[in-house]
């Protein structure tokens, strides 16, 4: 060795590989405005659609008139549900196994559901048209209520369904109601609450909101008549389910069918369902024979696309006098607006609600959930979250609160009294599911430590002496979460989207110069694939991150993935990187031992290539192995270096983490100050640091956002009041808190690398910290829950309540 | 969220402007910052035919004293009042509020005229203008005239101007030396309106207040001056019974409407609240 050789450290670092704090790749385009996103495609002769859509959340379409839209100056067509009718397509079928109208068919369920697809040759002449279009509509009675949608005279709303006693999810009850779902054992409980010392039991809502990614839904459809084929480009979540759902109701085969989703603006659920504006820009596109293009305003996505939770969750818990739990029953009410909508996987109608035990040893438990159709946009996708994992957390850990107060006992003790022990791993819980790993007691402890959680108690009692003594209008909370997800589906045992196993993919070619290309099933929105797979493959194969492409979004291309949404990317498509990765170091391993001229077995990895063992001076470098493999493999062998894998995982992981949130408000005006926010995750093998730390500070942002005051609510006749982002709480960066963040690391024991998966723990775990800081701040005063969300006038609402202005 | 067609006009003269909208009647509207006129008319909650763009006209820019008077044209951005020497020194409260003004963006193009002229009530200027006397000067086809600011608000949307006349600047007579001075704002986000806000412009002497003045921002349908309230703590040291009185007395005034930002009880409730808060602060200025 001379000077010149790099040290181990050197060629370590020069990988970039996992636990680097690699800067993120895509972001030379992003921060230069040289992304590339749907609005920025431009076809020749492109034409633009838009939607005419219901100022009405309930009523009968008489009559729709296009003669004046039509004489609008650009204006080609105008497309109802009758025109669709002709191709089949006025319905189309949801993920959660109902349909859902495409255009208004006789009548519309809820406001701004789409009615007439106007196509013309700018955006302006499409929208002017829109505004020339007369429809004439018969206003019908409202369902808002979920508490009412069920009563014996409530309207009806889906009326294409009269007489249809069973649904996708079993019997229906009730002209309105959509499922039951009903999971674990109810005797058991029964008997569990029978004998209970304590019992606590709360209607905790979760309320509706919406994932509001910062790009708007939109897609550009062209067919080319010649081919027969269908080119698509969206901002899909789930590109090759979309390919499928598009081959499956349009009837186009498969491989004439392209789909691409470009640079994505966020996500977060929101795009991975279907909508009327894909099927109505194909449709368009078939008729014109031109590339049509969508594009959703802001207006339209927070009102008519996916909305997500608006569970209603009467929640009890059984324990003894000291504090251990002997029983979990929740019953939700789960409102899924006018169609069901949600983007779980198909057989699961709740999601994986039944995580509702949470990081608690529950001896037994009992679920159910009642779907119910309201006068409201349809939805109920996973924002930012696992599937209902963040409802189930926010009620588990809302619902431990409430049992500390009626218990007299700390809310954080209560909690370490109950944890899964670490032992006790791999856990079955009473819902059913198999915990991978954890160490929940060690993650609670530190945050407690870290955050002096004794003396912000102290703080809290002689601020909350001075306030019964009239020296201050402040009050000050403790929001304590520790929250356990379930994320990574899944297993094909359990796991499917219309049919399609929850696998992930990866191929990966590496070239003759030791550089390659890796492309994956997966589809970043701005979770920094392109940078963390390269990551795994460089420590998996010892080339440098930096001469590894990754490829996301082509269905051409890509190997058949399911997509991105409910932190799948990294359990699911991450294992298929490793994976594909290990099967080419097979192969690299073969070729070293060729052109060393030793046997396999006498080889060893390090770092960047093979060693002979006991001989450290003999090796063959990863760059060396993939020149060879294209011009000197052994005798026999294929030339080549690549390979595919697709990931079938064995479990779910179960990220988890231990939160908290201090918060004071002034009483006057519910006026709050978040003074600190904690956020201790464990999601396994971290990849790359840096990027975990902008994961958790993007999911806290908007656990922030929702906890305290972001909603989609609408009014008593179904007029969406919240409609912008003047009403809909968008935070700034002025209103944001600072983020502390921290970790542990207990690798997942079934997954190649580890890694468990973290863009959505802050989101999960983030919501109920903020609200059981405000909870624990009024608690004194007499209150034992207030509902989400705790903007200042319900803050202040809240004070009034409870006689702090008597 | 696509505007309907218009034509655009860009006058060099308040004259041509002037000329551009007393002709082209009703269906012209003057294009100042746009903040407001622009997103309405992308919801086509407005369709004006013809749009007048100010920017062009350079004699509607521009901040100068005269004698005990600061005259601001009408198309000074918000950001041109915060690099003001002259507003700085002479009258601070209104830096304190441009500030409370949505985000740097928005103040680099919105312009004070635009904020007092077009009668949103959700607006921070106009309250403002009637606790500081303010004036607006509006010229149209027959003439140029001087409007009181509490005389120019009638109603949500609803003013002084009559067609074709444009309100070109504002008059604003410096506040006594040493004057305590606030305004208080409280708002759900950045670029939000406010909840309730209250500005107070006050002299003080011996610890005894010796004049005072207090508008009120969106808690009626126009800006309010709470006259009764400035009235109770006159002569007093803003003791917490003058401060509970003068509370009661802007409160009684107050008719906000309910909307997300909370009922109407709580938006009173504040709006209380933003009034004793701003008379302590201003207090606390004044020599």
């Amino acid at each position: 060795m001379n000077d010149m050789t790099p040290t181990r450290e050197q060629r370590e670092a020069k990988l970039e590989g996992m636990g680097c704090k690699r800067k993120r790749v895509e972001d030379i385009r992003f921060t230069q405005g040289k992304g590339n996103y749907v609005d920025d495609l431009k076809l020749p002769g492109m034409l633009h659609g838009d939607f005419v859509r219901s100022p009405h959340s309930h009523a009968r379409v008489k009559k729709i008139d296009d003669t004046e839209a039509l004489k609008v100056p650009g204006v080609l067509a105008v497309i109802t549900a009758e025109t669709l009718k002709t191709v089949n397509l006025a319905w189309m079928p949801t993920l959660a196994g109902d349909v859902q109208m495409v255009l208004a068919d006789g009548k519309v369920l809820f406001q701004n559901q789409e009615v007439a697809f106007v196509v013309a040759t700018d955006r302006y002449a499409a929208d002017d048209g829109i505004n020339k279009v007369v429809v004439e509509y018969e206003p019908l009675p409202v369902v808002i209520d979920p508490f009412k949608a069920m009563d014996k005279d409530a309207p009806v709303l889906r009326e294409d369904l009269a007489g249809k006693t069973t649904g996708a999810h079993g019997p229906r009850k009730h002209h309105n109601h959509i499922f039951e779902w009903t999971v674990g054992d109810k005797d058991l409980t029964d008997a569990a609450f029978r004998k209970a010392e304590v019992t606590i039991k709360e209607m905790i809502s979760y309320h509706r909101t919406h994932p509001s990614p910062l790009e708007t839904c939109q897609c550009v459809c062209s067919f080319d008549k010649i081919k027969g084929e269908l080119s698509i480009w969206g901002t899909f979540q789930a590109p090759h389910v979309i390919r499928t759902v598009v081959a499956l109701i349009a009837k186009i085969p498969e491989h004439k069918i392209h789909v691409i989703s470009p640079d994505i603006g966020g996500g977060f659920g929101n795009k991975v369902g279907a909508y009327p504006g894909y099927i109505c820009v194909a449709v368009a596109s078939i008729v014109t024979g031109k590339p049509v293009k969508w594009v959703e305003d802001r207006i339209e996505n927070l009102t008519a696309t996916s909305f997500a939770r608006d569970y209603h969750m009467t929640t009890e818990i059984a324990s003894t006098k000291e504090g251990k739990v002997t029983g979990l029953r929740v019953h939700v009410l789960a409102d899924h607006g006018a169609f069901d909508a949600c983007a779980d996987p198909s057989k699961w109608p709740a999601g994986f609600f039944n995580i509702v035990t949470g990081s608690y040893d529950f001896p037994t438990a009992h679920l159910s959930v009642d779907g119910i159709y309201t006068n409201k946009a349809p939805g109920g996708v996973a924002y930012r979250c696992s599937f209902r994992v963040t409802e189930a957390a926010y009620c588990i850990e809302r619902a431990m609160d409430i049992l500390a107060q009626k218990l007299g006992m700390d809310p954080a003790e209560l909690r370490l009294k109950n944890f899964i022990k670490a032992e006790q791993f791999p856990y079955h819980s009473a819902l059913g599911w198999e915990y991978d790993s954890g160490d929940y007691h060690t993650a609670m402890r530190k945050m407690m430590e870290t955050v002096d959680y004794a003396g912000l108690r102290k703080e809290q009692a002689a601020l909350r002496a001075a306030f019964k003594r009239g020296e201050t209008r402040e009050i000050m909370g403790l929001g304590v979460s520790f929250f356990t997800e379930i994320v990574g589906a899944g297993p094909s045992k359990n796991c499917d989207i219309l049919g399609i196993a929850m696998f992930d993919s990866c191929e990966i070619r590496l070239h003759p110069t030791g550089a390659g290309i890796a492309r994956v099933g997966s589809k970043s929105q701005g979770q920094g694939h392109e940078t963390t797979w390269a990551q795994i493959i460089a420590t998996e194969i010892g080339i440098p991150a930096d001469d590894i492409m990754v490829e996301e979004g082509n269905t051409d291309t890509a190997p058949y993935g399911l997509g991105t949404y409910g932190s799948r990317s990294t359990p699911v498509a991450g294992a298929a990187i490793a994976m594909a990765a290990r099967k080419i170091k097979a192969k690299a391993q073969m070729i070293a031992a060729y052109k060393l001229e030793v046997h396999e077995d006498d080889l060893e990895w390090d770092i960047d290539g093979f060693r002979v063992k006991g001989l450290p001076e003999k090796t063959m470098s990863m760059k060396d192995i993939c020149w060879a493999a294209y011009n000197s493999v052994p005798p026999g062998m294929e030339p080549g270096l690549e390979a595919v894998s697709y990931y079938d995982p064995p479990n779910m992981t179960y990220p988890f983490g231990a939160y908290i949130c201090v918060m004071n408000i002034d009483v006057d005006t519910g006026v709050y100050k978040v003074r600190r926010f904690y956020a201790l995750d464990d999601c396994g093998t971290r990849i790359n640091p840096m990027i975990i730390e902008g994961q958790v500070h993007g999911g806290l942002t908007e656990a922030f956002a929702i906890a305290m005051g972001q909603e989609i609510r609408y009014d008593a006749d179904g007029n969406v009041v919240t409609g912008s982002f003047m009403d809909f709480f968008m935070p700034t960066a002025v209103e944001t808190p600072h983020w502390e963040t921290d970790f542990t690391v207990t690798p997942s024991p079934h997954h190649p690398i580890g890694a468990k998966g973290v863009g959505e723990s802050p989101n999960v775990g983030g919501v109920p910290a903020f609200s059981n800081a405000v909870n624990d701040a009024f608690s004194f005063l007499g209150s034992t829950h207030i509902q989400m969300p705790h903007d200042y006038w319900r803050n202040w609402k809240a004070a009034k309540d409870l006689g702090v202005f008597a | 969220m696509i505007p309907g067609p218009f034509s655009y006009h860009r006058p060099v003269t308040v004259a041509d402007a002037v000329k551009l909208l007393s002709t082209l009647g009703d269906e012209a509207r003057p294009l100042a910052g746009g903040h407001s006129l622009v997103p309405m008319m992308k919801l086509r909650l407005a369709s004006p035919e013809h749009l007048v763009d100010l920017h062009g006209i350079a004699g509607l820019k521009g901040i100068r004293r005269d004698g005990n008077t600061i005259v601001i044209g009408a198309m000074t951005t918000q950001h041109e009042l915060l690099a003001s020497d002259e507003i700085g020194m002479s009258l601070p409260i209104l830096d304190e509020t441009v500030l409370l003004i949505a985000d740097p963006q928005v103040r680099y193009r919105g312009t004070i005229g635009g904020n007092v002229a077009n009668g949103d009530p959700g607006n921070d200027m106009p309250a403002l203008m009637m606790t500081l006397g303010a004036s607006y000067r509006l010229e149209g086809a027959s003439g140029a005239r001087e409007v009181a600011a509490t005389e120019f608000y009638q109603g949500a949307y609803f003013t002084a101007l009559e067609p074709g006349e444009l309100l070109t600047a504002i008059s604003i007579p410096v506040p006594a030396a040493g004057h305590g001075y606030a305004y208080e704002k409280l708002k759900r986000k950045v670029g939000d309106y406010a909840t309730a806000a209250a500005a107070v412009v006050l002299t003080m002497a011996g610890g005894k207040v010796v004049t005072c003045k207090i508008g009120l921002t969106n808690l009626s349908e126009t800006p309010l001056l709470a006259e009764d309230a400035a009235k109770v703590v006159i002569g007093t040291s803003l003791d917490p019974a003058s401060l509970k009185k003068a509370s009661a007395a802007a409160v009684a005034i107050m008719s906000p409407a309910s909307d997300a930002r909370g009922p109407v009880e709580y938006r009173k409730h504040v709006g209380g609240i933003m009034v004793t808060r701003a008379l302590q602060r201003a207090a606390g200025r004044a020599r």
